[in-house]
């Protein structure tokens, strides 16, 4: 892309940080590693972001590449080893964070209502709000005929979306969202992102969504992070200049679409590469 | 639903139905014909009815000590007894069990004294537990609690360690207090194991309260058989074995049930 098209990228992208407006998130040489049997592994290495308020921020990179490491230190789920993440407060009282986890996360013993009611359960929320929250999300998510059925009685799209809707009932300021659609197939992939982007469009809450699809990053994301692997870092941050609300298949004919798709994947198959010629090496050694 | 959909799920669970209630009567039907095949050997000689009297006789006794009451007041001693016993020791362990799996510091420190005392026979500890709490009551409740306690304890550290992490990542994720990850994970998560836990204990504490009984009691199920020994009553003996099997069956059912009830999400498969 030449300085031109980035700028006018920049112009359109519905959320660029102003110098008037403090980021939502402010990570700053955000390090993790971990300890192992061969010794220290680190996952992220000065990983420095801002994320604005109401940004649906994507992030793709090879597997192994640190950004499920970087989401659960953001949902308190594990620690940094070095640097620092801030998020500004709005100071509602909300939750800072809820989570849709990758894989099955429902609890299997709970109703489908029950698990939508989770967060605002545990947070002593007044029984007629989480009756008229979760209700909404369940009819969102076209489920409130299943609202007494055991996850294991749904498919697992169904339950991908019920673990979406206990996100957003939690009402929280910021929405992790770990790879949730990674095991879906493709048509049901498809119809999830439509319905995702349709509950977020009502509160358009700040969102850090991981995913391996490229595809699935420009077709949701304004903006997309591109982390190369061992350790991860940010290789690059690409802003998305398609509209909002956004029609899922209709985005995929047109040919900027294509062109970022391309653009991204040409960035990230060199990651790839070394990622998996370090794998190898790994299994040599 | 549609009418289709309704039919079909209803269909399925009739199917589902029909098919426990078969294993049911398969459950009824196999002790009933080995009762028959035992009364048709002793009538044509072929075992000693000495030492193996009819089911026939056994069952004038039965009758004899259903009438006298006797059979009554020792079948209602020892319930009591394991009532109290499966209380006292079930849900200590219950608690311990759950926080040894939650937490590794506790499972460190009480791990070792699980491991260096769950191997010794509850039976070898009979004589000191008399020793300790006499000849009453107590040392008979002490008995069965010690037979339950070890595998509720055990079978709930296991349930809880099984459960997958994820769950713990979620609870966490969704601020829940550690009494909140007690009530609505590690203890519904671990439930399938703690039932199992529940059963085994159940088992071992009626083998466990019979033992006790024989040595140092004057009523129950134990006792009566002890005293049928003495004055050579073999068809007392076998109706004190009888009630203790049925007893054994009807717990097991029992606890089936309440399986059913309080794991829905697994035994609806």
């Amino acid at each position: 892309m030449s300085d031109d098209s980035i700028q006018d990228v920049l112009a359109q992208a519905a959320c660029v940080a102003s110098a008037q407006t403090p980021p939502k998130i402010r990570i700053r040489n955000l390090g993790k590693s971990f300890e192992t049997r061969r010794g220290r592994f680190a996952a992220l290495d000065a990983v420095s972001l801002d994320i604005p308020e109401g940004c649906f921020f994507m992030i793709v990179g090879p597997s192994g590449c640190g950004k499920t490491t970087l989401l659960r230190i953001l949902g308190g789920l594990e620690s940094e080893s070095s640097g620092s993440v801030e998020i500004a407060h709005s100071g509602s009282g909300r939750p800072e964070n809820s989570m849709v986890f990758q894989g099955d996360s429902l609890f299997p013993w709970m109703t489908v209502w029950q698990n939508a009611a989770y967060g605002l359960v545990m947070r002593g929320r007044p029984k007629t709000e989480i009756k008229e929250t979760v209700g909404h999300y369940l009819s969102r998510i076209g489920l409130s005929r299943f609202a007494d059925a055991f996850p294991h009685q749904l498919s697992g799209g169904m339950r991908q979306r019920v673990s979406i809707a206990r996100a957003f009932a939690n009402d929280p300021e910021i929405l992790l969202m770990d790879e949730p659609f990674s095991a879906l197939d493709e048509q049901n992939k498809l119809l999830l992102q439509e319905e995702l982007l349709r509950i977020w469009d009502e509160t358009r809450k700040t969102v850090l969504f991981i995913t391996h699809s490229v595809d699935e990053a420009v077709t949701l994301g304004d903006r997309i992070l591109v982390m190369s692997a061992h350790p991860g870092k940010v290789k690059m941050v690409v802003n998305v200049p398609f509209e909002r609300p956004r029609h899922v298949l209709e985005l995929r004919a047109r040919p900027e679409y294509g062109a970022l798709v391309y653009n991204i994947w040409d960035e990230l198959r060199d990651e790839v590469r070394r990622a998996r010629a370090q794998d190898e090496e790994g299994v040599r050694s | 639903m549609s009418i289709a959909k309704k039919a079909r799920v209803a269909e399925t669970r009739t199917k589902v139905r029909s098919a426990r209630n078969r294993d049911r009567l398969i459950g009824l039907v196999s002790p009933l014909a080995l009762i028959v095949l035992w009364e048709l050997c002793v009538q044509s000689g072929a075992i000693d009815a000495r030492f193996f009297p009819a089911p026939s006789q056994v069952a004038v006794k039965l009758v004899a000590l259903v009438v006298s009451g006797s059979l009554w007041t020792d079948t209602a001693a020892s319930l009591t007894r394991l009532f109290w016993g499966m209380l006292l020791g079930g849900i200590p362990a219950l608690l311990l069990g759950i926080v040894m799996g939650l937490y590794r510091p506790i499972r460190a420190v009480f791990d070792p004294l699980v491991a260096a005392t769950y191997p010794i026979p509850k039976s070898a500890i009979l004589p000191l537990i008399l020793l300790i709490f006499g000849l009453g009551e107590a040392s008979k409740i002490v008995m069965v609690a010690t037979g339950v306690f070890y595998p509720v304890l055990i079978n709930s550290m296991a349930g809880v360690m099984e459960i997958n992490k994820i769950y713990l990542d979620v609870g966490h994720n969704f601020k829940a207090s550690r009494w909140q990850v007690f009530r609505t994970i590690a203890l519904p998560g671990a439930m399938p194991l703690i039932m199992t836990g529940i059963k085994l204990g159940v088992g071992l504490g009626l083998i466990l309260i019979t033992i006790a009984e024989m040595v140092g009691a004057n009523s129950g199920l134990g006792h009566m058989i002890w005293n049928a020994w003495e004055i050579l009553s073999v068809e007392t003996m076998y109706v004190g074995l009888i009630v203790i099997a049925l007893l054994g069956f009807l717990f097991s059912l029992a606890l089936t049930e309440l399986e059913r009830w309080l794991v829905p999400w697994k035994t609806a498969h």
